[in-house]
């Protein structure tokens, strides 16, 4: 797209007006943007609601705001420097949502093109935001709790069983059947014995994250140390080290690329987990909240608890991925989350 | 075998250690045969002597330095530096890898820390890392990643890895072997330099007649495997040496004819 090359050429010289040019270029996305929002905006106070929404003149002044902060943005993106240019990057997407969320609007709380219940509007998920905020934040806590403490629990145990299994033949004798019999099962088929085995639904279903968790963490971790070339044992052992030194200092270094794909594939399947475990035995967080949503036929809290839940997770992604940039920088051509 | 004499008495500096091989015999198992590698090598190194072991390529010549390093122990036959015997690996005896198998997770500066680190002394030799890159002339690349070095630079970090043990016997497994040939013949230089200056002694595998000529001060050539000495050639010549000097044409005509290859001259 010449979007970028335009706002690049331009960006150098000093300039004393908008021309006509720009217009069509860097600032008409954003100045598109503008008007998408302010549509959206628009398209909410002008038509009546079909429905009985309390926040839907909220709704068209918050989007008018966004309008205006982008008009702003865009035009003086030049001088706000990092966020100018983060703008200008996501100008693009910033005219697709708009023009998403116009058309939603209009099809449900306008004109009813789409079922109702099923389809709430945007002004009834921002009700939801609004009016339900205690009883979803504790549900947030309450998952955030329950994933973290299965999670480190999982790794932490993954991790050791790892190396352990890829360093020592003897230990990885009696515990390499026991994950090939174990470990390829999903943790979910668990559910049923571990909620009346464990003492409470809570330590059931940090067990069952943590198998989940567990289980991709040791196999990458493992293969990881396996793969070690063992020319670097051998360096370091002419340089004096001893056992301890080649586990430590050469063997995990050199298999943590390894426990990250792990990690990253913990991360996934434990959330199947957390929100499974979460509807069924679990009294709170996130898939509980969904559940009883579903049971009041409350589709709006259905659908902001869903946008809370994918946040979250992309988010633990983000850090994830973040802590593996830091942690590998030695690496080249790492992949960008 | 052949045994030159040589041409002048050389004195070497009292740092290097001395390096007795004695009646060593070595094999692999490789899915139930024995293979033979080496068969009874004996070789005695006087401290600060610069040796080259030449030999056809699979000969056992990276077997001996496994052995002398302490990587492995021979079937029969014992190794001894300073008249103890060598049991296992220990940062005296240092060696240099054909590939320079630095840790790519390290920088410049943390790989050439590894043997201080692993000895547990680097919290106050932290200047003996600083002095050796100094030394290969790589200090503004003290905080780089292996993988932003070239093949030159990168084996120079890893000469510095072993220099920094101030090792008294520096084992070389054709170091300079996958380099291009410019930064070779520089690197070869480099090489005699250090080891006039810091004293240690040098066993130097390589399959370059010439390299051998150019840097050691005895050539030892292997037979086929399994390893035999077929020749202990002393080169006597003063350094710098001269790849030109006729003296060394003469040695690699016959160390050629040793290797079955005289009609390539």
């Amino acid at each position: 797209m010449s979007t970028y090359s335009v706002s690049d050429t331009t960006a150098a010289a000093p300039r004393a007006a908008v021309t006509l040019a720009d217009l069509s270029g860097s600032y008409g996305v954003g100045l598109a943007a503008s008007l998408v929002w302010l549509a959206f905006g628009l398209s909410c106070l002008y038509w009546p609601d079909v429905g009985d929404w309390s926040r839907t003149g909220s709704l068209g002044i918050g989007a008018i705001v966004i309008a205006a902060f982008i008009l702003f943005g865009t035009f003086s993106a030049d001088y706000l420097g990092g966020a100018g240019q983060a703008l200008r990057k996501r100008a693009p997407w910033l005219v697709a949502f708009g023009a998403f969320v116009t058309l939603w609007e209009v099809a449900t709380a306008k004109f009813a093109w789409l079922p109702l219940p099923f389809f709430p509007p945007p002004q009834s998920i921002l009700e939801v935001y609004t009016d339900d905020l205690p009883k979803l934040l504790d549900s947030v806590f309450a998952s955030i709790k329950l994933q973290l403490g299965g999670y480190i629990i999982g790794a932490t145990i993954g991790f050791i069983t790892g190396v352990s299994i890829g360093w020592s033949q003897k230990i990885g004798y009696w515990v390499h059947p026991v994950l090939r019999f174990i470990g390829p099962l999903p943790a979910t088929a668990w559910l049923p014995i571990a909620f009346f085995t464990f003492p409470s639904s809570w330590s059931a279903s940090t067990f069952l994250i943590a198998l989940a968790t567990g289980f991709p963490v040791t196999v990458l971790t493992w293969s990881g140390v396996a793969s070690v070339s063992s020319a670097y044992y051998d360096v370091a052992r002419t340089l004096g080290a001893k056992p301890s030194f080649l586990v430590l200092k050469v063997a995990i270094p050199a298999a943590l690329p390894h426990v990250f794909v792990g990690l990253f594939m913990g991360l996934g399947s434990s959330f199947a987990v957390l929100v499974v475990a979460e509807m069924i035995g679990v009294k709170a967080g996130l898939g509980w909240y969904l559940q009883w949503a579903q049971g009041w036929a409350a589709y709006a809290n259905m659908y902001a608890a869903l946008i809370v839940m994918s946040l979250l997770c992309s988010g633990a992604i983000t850090l994830l991925f973040r802590t593996r940039d830091r942690l590998l920088v030695w690496q080249k051509g790492v992949v960008k989350w | 075998m052949v045994v030159q004499s040589a041409a002048e008495a050389i004195t070497y500096p009292a740092v290097g250690a001395e390096l007795d091989i004695e009646g060593v015999s070595h094999a692999f198992d490789i899915d139930g045969a024995v293979l033979p590698v080496l068969d009874n090598v004996n070789l005695a190194i006087a401290p600060g002597e610069f040796v080259a072991l030449l030999g056809p390529s699979g000969c056992g010549k990276s077997t001996l330095l496994r052995l002398v390093a302490g990587l492995e122990k021979p079937r029969i036959g014992s190794l001894r530096e300073d008249e103890a015997r060598i049991s296992g690996p220990h940062p005296s005896r240092v060696v240099v890898f054909q590939d320079p198998t630095l840790f790519p997770w390290r920088t410049v500066w943390d790989n050439v820390a590894l043997g201080l680190e692993a000895q547990g002394i680097l919290k106050t030799q932290r200047h003996r890392v600083d002095d050796v890159i100094e030394l290969v002339g790589l200090s503004s690349f003290r905080n780089a990643y292996p993988h932003q070095l070239s093949g030159g630079m990168a084996q120079r970090v890893a000469l510095a890895r072993a220099l920094v043990n101030d090792p008294k016997i520096l084992v070389l497994d054709e170091p300079l072997g996958k380099l291009d040939s410019l930064t070779r013949i520089a690197m070869q230089s480099e090489l005699v330099a250090l080891w006039q200056r810091k004293g240690f002694t040098t066993l130097l595998v390589t399959h370059d007649v010439e390299e051998a000529l150019v840097l050691a001060n005895r050539v030892i050539v292997l037979s086929d495997r399994p390893a035999r000495i077929k020749a202990d050639i002393a080169v006597g010549r003063p350094y710098p040496r001269h790849r030109g000097d006729p003296h060394l044409a003469g040695l690699r005509k016959q160390i050629l004819g040793l290797l079955g290859l005289e009609a390539t001259w």
